[in-house]
C-alpha cells in the first residue's frame, strides 16, 4: 500500500536559496516521512510551468541578482499564488520572498520593485543592516527563534497580521515590534536559522494544514523532538 | 614624537603585552594611534614592494606557502605571521622585526588581510602584487552579502599596481579581471576532471555561466591523490609530494605557485620551489595532525558551507572516530543557518562519536535530519573532548571544528602532548 502523497513546491530553488533555506524544505520532507506520508519536492524556477497540484509552498532569500531574475516570473504566477492562499494552502516565505509577497520594495536609491500584493506590507531599503539572533513570541507558536540579516524594513498594513512580536532583535523594522506577516495559512518572516528545524511547531502547522486540506484529517503521531527542544533552549540563551 | 621613539615605545608595549600574555594586536594599536604613518613608511622602502593575499577561505595557509616559496628563492620576506590579519596586526608584526631606526631587513612583504580591512589598507598602501582566493559565505553576518564581499576584493585588485592573480574557478573572482586595465592578470585553476569536486555556493543551486573557465590559467592543479599532486605550470608539468592535505589546501598551493611566479618571473628556480613545496606543513589548525596516545587526531577547521563540504569530501571517515565542535562566538559567525547548506550523508555509515560546542544541539539536530547517528552531545567543549579521547582511545580520530572551538581544542590537546613538536 503506497503512502499518501504531500507535494512541497520549492519556489525559485535555484535563485532564492541561501542561509539555510534548504533546511526548511528538508524539515518538512523528513517530518512528513516520520508521520507516514510520502513527500514529493518540486523545484520551481523562472519559466517553469506552475504545477496544478501543490500542498505546501516554500520560498527563501537571495542576493539582489537572484531577486532580479525571479521578480518578473513571480508577478506572472502572483494571481495563482493568491488563489491558493485564499483557498487555505499553507506557505512559508523567508526574507527576500517575504518582501516580494508584499506590495512593493522601494530600494534606497528610490527604485520601486513591485511585489504580488498577497501580504498588505511595504518594504523600504535602508542603509543599516539588521543582523543577529532574534527571538519573537507568538500566541500560536510560543517562542520563535532564528537569525535575521536584512536591510529592507517592512511595515504592515491593516489587512495583515504580524507573525510574532519581537522579544530580542529588530524584526520587520526599527519602529514597531512586529516580525513577519500572516495571511490565512501563509507565513512571511525574516527568520533564517533555518527556521523550521528549531521551531518544529511551525513545521507541524504547515504540515497539518496541508494534510487536512487534502485528506480531511490528520492524526499526528508522536515523534521525538528532544534534540530540537534542546537546540531551541540553547539558542534562546545566545546573545544577539 | 620622533620616529625612533615611536619604535622604542611600540617595542616596549609589545614586550609588556608578551609578558602579560596579551593579544598580538595591542602594541600595533598603540603605534597606530601615535604614528599613523608607521606602517606606510616602513613598507615603502622594500625593494620588491608589498603583496596582499585576500579572500574568504584559506588565506593563512596560502600566505604561509607563499612566504616559504619566496624564501626558497633567496628572498627575505616580512609577513604578519601572528595570524592577526588586521592593520593593527601588521603594525604589531612590524614592531617585532624593525630595528630601532624603524628599518625592516626584508626584500618583500607578504600580508594576509581580511577583505574588509584590506580595503582600507590598499587605499593607504597600494600593493605591487595581489592574490584573490575566493568569495564564500563566511561570517557574512559581519559584512553583509556575498556580492558586497566580492566588491571589496575587486577594490583590492584595482588598487594593485603590477600583477593580480585570480581564482579562475570562482565566477565572482574571475569576473574581477573585467575591472582591471593597468595590471597584469594571471589565474590559477583546476583541470576539467577536478572541477566537479569544488562546487561553489552558486553552483549548489544555480547554473552559473561557464564562460570564465575558457581563460587559460598560469597554474592548473591537474590531479592529486593522498598527499601527492600534479600541477601544470605554463607548459611544464610539476609533480610533488605534499605534507598538506585536503583538496582545498592543495588547490591553494596552485594559487601560491601562481603568485610566486608572477613575483619572481623568469628567474624562478623550479627545483628549489618544488623541494620547498613538498616540505610545507599546514598553518596552525588547518588540517594539522596531532598524535595523542599513539593515535593521530586530525583537526579540520570548518568556517562555512563550502569549506565544510570540502572537508567532508577530503577525508575518508572509514576507521576514524569523528567529532564535530560548533561554536557561535563572534569569530565563528553567529548565524547557524550555514549548517543546513552542508550535506552530512557521508558520515551516515560510521556515525559521529561526539558533538560539541556552544551550538552542539544545532549540529546534532542537523545530523538527525540527515539520518546520521551520533553518540554524545555536550555543549561543554572540554568535557566533550575528554570523553571523546577516552572512549575512542585506540582509534584514529578526526575533529571538525569552528575557529574558536579549534583554539580551545588545541589548547586542551597541548596539555596532553607537545603540539608544536607533534605536527607531522
Amino acid at each position: 500500500m503506497s503512502q499518501p502523497i504531500i507535494k512541497i513546491l520549492h519556489l525559485y530553488a535555484r535563485d532564492m536559496n541561501i542561509y539555510g533555506d534548504q533546511g526548511n524544505v528538508l524539515t518538512l520532507k523528513k517530518r512528513l516521512e516520520w508521520y507516514g506520508y510520502q513527500p514529493e519536492v518540486i523545484e520551481y524556477n523562472p519559466g517553469d510551468k506552475f504545477p496544478d497540484d501543490v500542498d505546501i509552498i516554500v520560498g527563501g532569500g537571495g542576493q539582489d541578482s537572484g531577486q532580479n531574475r525571479t521578480q518578473k516570473d513571480l508577478l506572472s504566477i502572483g494571481p495563482k499564488l493568491k488563489q491558493l492562499a485564499n483557498a487555505g494552502t499553507p506557505m512559508l516565505m523567508i526574507c527576500g520572498m517575504y518582501q516580494l509577497f508584499g506590495k512593493f520594495f522601494k530600494t534606497s536609491s528610490g527604485e520601486i520593485i513591485e511585489g504580488i500584493d498577497l501580504f498588505d506590507i511595504e518594504t523600504y531599503g535602508k542603509s543599516e543592516r539588521l543582523i543577529g539572533n532574534i527571538i519573537t513570541k507568538s500566541e500560536e507558536f510560543g517562542d520563535i527563534i532564528g537569525y535575521e540579516n536584512h536591510s529592507g524594513q517592512t511595515f504592515l498594513g491593516h489587512n495583515v497580521a504580524t507573525f510574532g512580536r519581537v522579544r530580542m532583535g529588530a524584526g520587520n523594522n526599527l519602529i514597531d515590534a512586529s516580525e513577519g506577516a500572516r495571511y490565512h495559512n501563509v507565513i512571511g518572516t525574516y527568520l533564517h536559522g533555518s527556521l523550521l528545524p528549531k521551531n518544529p511547531a511551525i513545521a507541524d502547522f504547515l504540515i497539518e494544514k496541508a494534510i487536512t486540506k487534502k485528506y480531511g484529517q490528520f492524526e499526528k503521531p508522536t515523534i521525538n523532538d528532544t534534540i530540537a527542544t534542546m537546540a531551541h533552549k540553547f539558542a534562546m540563551r545566545r546573545p544577539r | 614624537m620622533s620616529k625612533p621613539l615611536v619604535t622604542i615605545l611600540g617595542k616596549t608595549v609589545k614586550h609588556i603585552a608578551k609578558l602579560r600574555g596579551g593579544g598580538s594586536a595591542l602594541p600595533g594599536l598603540v603605534v597606530e594611534r601615535i604614528d599613523p604613518q608607521f606602517i606606510k613608511r616602513t613598507l615603502a622602502g622594500l625593494p620588491l614592494g608589498v603583496v596582499v593575499i585576500s579572500g574568504t577561505n584559506g588565506k593563512t595557509t596560502t600566505t604561509k606557502m607563499v612566504v616559504e616559496l619566496l624564501e626558497s628563492q633567496g628572498l627575505r620576506v616580512f609577513t604578519n605571521r601572528t595570524g592577526s590579519n588586521f592593520t593593527r596586526g601588521v603594525a604589531a608584526a612590524l614592531l617585532g622585526e624593525v630595528n630601532l631606526r624603524g628599518e625592516l631587513a626584508a626584500d618583500i612583504a607578504v600580508l594576509e588581510l581580511d577583505e574588509a580591512h584590506a580595503v582600507h589598507f590598499v587605499d593607504a598602501i597600494p600593493p605591487r602584487h595581489s592574490l584573490i582566493l575566493n568569495v564564500m559565505r563566511d561570517q557574512l553576518d559581519r559584512f553583509g552579502e556575498i556580492d558586497h564581499t566580492a566588491g571589496l576584493l575587486r577594490h583590492i585588485a584595482i588598487k594593485t599596481t603590477d600583477s593580480v592573480v585570480l581564482n579562475r574557478e570562482d565566477p565572482q573572482i574571475a569576473d574581477i579581471a573585467k575591472s582591471l586595465t593597468n595590471q597584469k592578470v594571471d589565474y590559477f585553476g583546476l583541470s576539467d576532471n577536478l572541477r566537479s569536486l569544488f562546487p561553489n555556493d552558486d553552483e549548489l543551486h544555480a547554473k552559473t555561466t561557464k564562460s570564465s573557465r575558457i581563460v587559460p590559467a598560469g597554474v592548473v592543479l591537474d590531479n592529486f591523490d593522498d598527499r601527492f599532486a600534479t600541477f601544470v605550470v605554463g607548459d611544464q608539468t610539476l609533480q610533488t609530494s605534499l605534507k598538506i592535505s585536503g583538496i582545498y589546501n592543495i588547490y591553494n598551493a596552485a594559487a601560491a605557485i601562481a603568485l610566486v611566479h608572477s613575483i619572481v618571473g623568469k628567474n624562478l628556480n623550479q627545483s628549489r620551489l618544488i623541494k620547498t613545496l613538498s616540505s610545507i606543513t599546514p598553518a596552525f589548525g588547518r588540517g594539522e595532525t596531532i598524535i595523542i596516545d599513539g593515535q593521530p587526531v586530525d583537526l579540520v577547521l570548518v568556517k562555512n558551507p563550502a569549506g565544510f563540504r570540502l572537508g567532508l569530501q577530503s577525508f575518508n571517515p572509514d576507521h576514524h572516530a569523528t567529532m564535530i565542535a560548533i561554536n557561535d562566538n563572534y569569530a565563528d559567525g553567529r548565524d547557524m543557518s550555514w549548517l543546513w547548506d552542508v550535506n552530512f550523508a557521508s558520515l551516515t555509515e560510521y556515525g559521529v562519536a561526539q558533538v560539541a560546542g556552544s551550538r552542539a544541539y544545532d549540529m546534532a539536530l542537523r545530523l538527525q535530519y540527515d539520518d546520521v547517528p551520533f553518540s554524545h552531545v555536550d555543549t561543554n567543549l572540554k568535557r566533550a573532548l575528554k570523553h571523546f579521547l577516552i572512549v575512542n582511545q585506540h582509534q584514529p580520530k578526526r575533529i571538525y571544528c569552528t575557529y574558536t572551538a579549534m583554539l580551545t581544542i588545541r589548547r586542551l590537546l597541548a596539555k596532553l602532548t607537545d603540539v608544536e613538536v607533534a605536527i607531522k
